[in-house]
């Protein structure tokens, strides 16, 4: 079964982590990367996202398109990247999120699985 | 039973179905032809032989069939450890409290949607569409039918014991207008307790849990005068409380006890079984209780904890002792009712009557429960 872990933190922490010195952020990238490391086999795809001052959402208006500067949810919180796991069960990609080592919350989500072949 | 044919089929709502349908067989034969030595196993037979009808006439479900066919008929023990799965899955933690709630009173306790929705006075239809949108989170987001690891055991059996007890509460704290209509859930889920130590005998803290609720239940009755007025456990008539319901919660912490793992549940009972077995207010271990809440701060720090203890100081050392400990709550108590009617009652102690009736009036703000209202009102004169 397979799920998308989503990382958030509030704003405030996400604009933080924007602003930190690189020699900071490749040392807060260890325990990131020993969790990559440890669930390698469950992981099939993620990725970190460039913060939020770089999003760009595009909207339909009565079917127009309609390009607008910034994320299309207005919220406290901020998604700052994802990975997707193939485990056996709930419990499983709960127990990788409850593992995750920078703080902030992770939101777990199914994925549909309609049975097509893998791409 | 549903929880054996959920373990067999996978499918919660079919399980339920083949169960309603194998019961109405039952109606049907019984009288006739006399109740069955083991009506149990009798049920699960005709609940399976259904399935197996059923999933015939479907096609896609031959997966299932074979997964029917070869499971062999379960023993009580296995019937235990599918109660125990149901269980633990109707509590699961991505489920939402009320959900578990409704889930488990309707797959473990086998209630009807109408009786839910009675006991909670809410619709049928927003009882019936909880469970449904907690059935389909299950199967969606694939929450496992099974009981916990060892490493997750105390967090998920936690979970399943908040979900008892606010199920309790929930009946418990019912007024004696509402209590005469409505379902009694403290007595379900002092039933459910009772299944969880059966099915776990070595938990201590579910042991606990069914001890206090007994505690709790033996006074019940002496709550409410005969106008339906509210009885502070200081004024209560203490020959009407049940003794042999206490006793028997004795026994189950004396258990509990015995495995020396102490936790929030042994605690809380503890103090009750204090109440219970002092012959009056004023002889009560005050003493004993005190060091009760502490070692409960200990593990569960809250405020609210930390206000009942400083009423059981209050009764050791005075008014005088207590009130700074009341008082260094105020901001995070300042929404709760029983801050302020024990605030009130320490000013009134110490004599500054102005104070008091601001701190009752507040109180009074606070509080929507008619029985709660109504006393606070006879003590505002």
């Amino acid at each position: 079964m397979k799920y998308v872990l989503l990382f958030g933190d509030t704003k405030e922490r996400a604009k933080q982590w924007d602003s930190m010195p690189e020699a900071q952020k490749v040392a807060a990238y260890g325990p990131i990367n020993q969790w990559f490391g440890k669930y390698g086999s469950k992981i099939t795809g993620g990725h970190e996202l460039q913060p939020e001052r770089t999003a760009t959402t595009v909207k339909f208006n009565n079917g127009k398109a309609v390009v607008t500067d910034g994320p299309f949810i207005e919220g406290k919180e901020v998604i700052g990247g994802y990975a997707e796991v193939d485990v056996a069960d709930i419990d499983e990609a709960i127990k990788m999120a409850k593992e995750w080592p920078t703080g902030g919350l992770v939101e777990v989500r199914p994925v549909v699985d309609r049975g097509e072949p893998q791409r | 039973m549903t929880a054996a044919l959920v373990r067999a089929l996978g499918d919660f709502d079919l399980a339920e179905e083949l169960v309603q349908e194998a019961l109405l067989e039952a109606v049907e034969h019984w009288p006739k032809d006399g109740i069955p030595d083991k009506p149990g196993a009798w049920l699960l037979t005709t609940a399976r032989r259904k399935a197996v009808d059923l999933f015939r006439r479907k096609a896609r479900f031959r997966e299932k069939l074979a997964l029917l066919e070869g499971a062999s008929m379960r023993d009580d023990m296995a019937e235990g450890d599918d109660r125990l799965r149901l269980i633990f899955t109707c509590c699961h933690p991505a489920l939402s409290r009320e959900a578990q709630v409704a889930l488990t009173l309707r797959a473990v306790g086998g209630l009807t949607t109408t009786e839910i929705a009675r006991a909670f006075i809410t619709s049928e239809a927003t009882i019936a569409q909880r469970i449904v949108r907690a059935k389909r989170k299950i199967v969606d987001a694939k929450i496992p039918y099974r009981v916990p690891a060892e490493a997750d055991m105390g967090e998920r059996l936690a979970e399943v014991l908040a979900v008892l007890y606010l199920m309790f509460n929930e009946g418990y704290l019912a007024t004696a207008g509402e209590r005469a209509s409505r379902r009694d859930l403290a007595e379900d889920a002092v039933w459910l307790a009772g299944l969880m130590v059966r099915l776990m005998p070595d938990e201590p803290e579910a042991l606990g849990l069914l001890a206090l609720m007994r505690l709790h239940l033996a006074r019940a009755d002496s709550r409410f005068d005969q106008h339906g007025n509210l009885v502070l456990l200081q004024d209560q008539d203490r020959s009407r409380w049940d003794q042999e319901r206490i006793a028997s919660a004795m026994v189950v912490l004396q258990r509990a006890a015995a495995l020396r793992r102490a936790g929030p549940y042994q605690l809380q009972a503890a103090i009750a079984a204090c109440h219970a077995e002092a012959r009056s207010w004023p002889e009560t271990d005050w003493r004993q209780i005190v060091g009760l809440y502490d070692a409960l701060l200990e593990l569960m720090p809250s405020p609210v904890v930390q206000l009942n203890r400083a009423i059981a100081h209050r009764y050791l050392d005075g008014a005088q002792a207590a009130l700074p400990e009341v008082d260094a709550l105020a901001e995070a108590l300042d929404d709760y009712y029983l801050f302020h009617a024990t605030r009130a009652e320490l000013l009134r102690d110490l004599g500054r009557d102005a104070e008091g009736r601001a701190a009752l009036a507040r109180a009074l703000e606070l509080t929507a429960n008619p029985a709660e209202r109504a006393l606070l009102r006879r003590r505002l004169g």
